[in-house]
């Protein structure tokens, strides 16, 4: 049985494979945040992940992003939170903000 | 993130060392610091700080804002008595991020068949915890029902720095244990440290339940949670 959280090993690995991967971070966080500084979210090239950034909110925004970030390799800080006004754009729904710091895996 | 960077990190991971990844956020350079670095850069103190309390943190520094991200060594959780309820612990417990050892010197309980891909000691619990070194990332836990393995366990544990100590046993087998500890000369601070019952009082009448209620008292204690 293993711990769950595998998610740098799981980076490694699909370089390891050729893909091009990207890895999130959740580096602040204000508020109710579902998931603390640190925690991580590897993306694979073709758009799959694990881990986690929030609890489900935004990793489909962070996946969209990370698949830019590997394709120019510049690292970005992204920053999301409550959008009260554009409820349809990508929040979270708790009211909490977050920064991700997305990093193409070399 | 550099590939010698990431390959180092996993190294570390698997060789279970603590170490700090400290990012910086406006030019993407990457460095590991690890707790006994003696540098005494304001960024190197920081990660200690953050290793310390076990959590990540953004640091203003000089050359700009630096995220310091925390990877320690695992939690530990020791288990004293391969019996059944151990199974489901075990299990659970890896599941929640500890390295489970389980300690029994009987043979017939501690096999590979009833604790498929645990780490087992079949040594005498006092030699076994103690060759394990607990720290303050250390769970134990007794649950032989027998005073000898149970009390050899404990008397290591109460020794030791771990973070949570629980016993099975009905309130009149914990108040006899106590009484034993008491006059094998430990005070009331130490004994006060002893989770026993074990477990919150959810209810739990399944070893599998038994677990639950264990796993959910060690993370209110190791998060310092109110149990309402």
């Amino acid at each position: 049985m293993e711990n769950h959280d595998r998610v740098l090993e799981q980076a490694a690995a699909w370089r390891g494979e050729g893909a091009g991967v990207a890895l999130a971070t959740v580096t602040t966080t204000w508020g109710s945040a579902p998931r603390p500084a640190g925690s991580q979210l590897a993306v694979h090239e073709d758009g799959r992940f694990v881990g986690s950034v929030s609890g489900g909110c935004i990793e489909g925004a962070v996946v969209v992003e990370a698949q830019d970030i590997i394709q120019s390799g510049a690292p970005k800080l992204l920053e999301f939170g409550v959008s009260n006004s554009q409820a349809w754009e990508v929040g979270l729904a708790c009211g909490g903000k977050i920064k991700v710091y997305v990093e193409r895996v070399d | 993130m550099q590939k010698p960077i990431l390959e180092q990190l996993l190294q570390d991971r698997a060789g279970k060392r603590a170490v700090a990844l400290a990012t910086h956020l406006a030019t993407g350079k990457e460095e590991l610091i690890y707790p006994s670095d003696k540098e005494q850069t304001e960024l190197a103190q920081q990660a200690r700080i953050a290793l310390r309390e076990d959590k990540a943190r953004t640091v203003e520094t000089a050359g700009g804002e630096v995220f310091i991200n925390v990877f320690n060594s695992p939690l530990r959780l020791l288990i004293a008595g391969a019996v059944h309820i151990a199974q489901p612990l075990a299990q659970m417990a890896a599941v929640a991020g500890y390295d489970v050892t389980i300690i029994d010197p009987r043979r017939a309980f501690a096999t590979a068949e009833r604790f498929p891909g645990v780490a087992l000691l079949t040594e005498w619990p006092d030699a076994g915890v103690a060759e394990l070194r607990p720290d303050a990332r250390t769970a134990i836990v007794t649950l032989t029902h027998d005073p000898k393995l149970d009390d050899a366990a404990l008397s290591t544990a109460l020794n030791s720095d771990s973070f949570y100590i629980g016993c099975l046993g009905s309130k009149k087998t914990h108040a006899a244990r106590l009484e034993r500890l008491r006059r094998a000369g430990f005070g009331d601070a130490a004994l006060a440290r002893i989770h026993g019952p074990v477990g919150l009082a959810i209810g739990a009448k399944s070893p599998a339940e038994i677990a639950i209620s264990i796993l959910a008292q060690m993370t209110s204690i190791l998060r310092g949670g109110a149990v309402t």
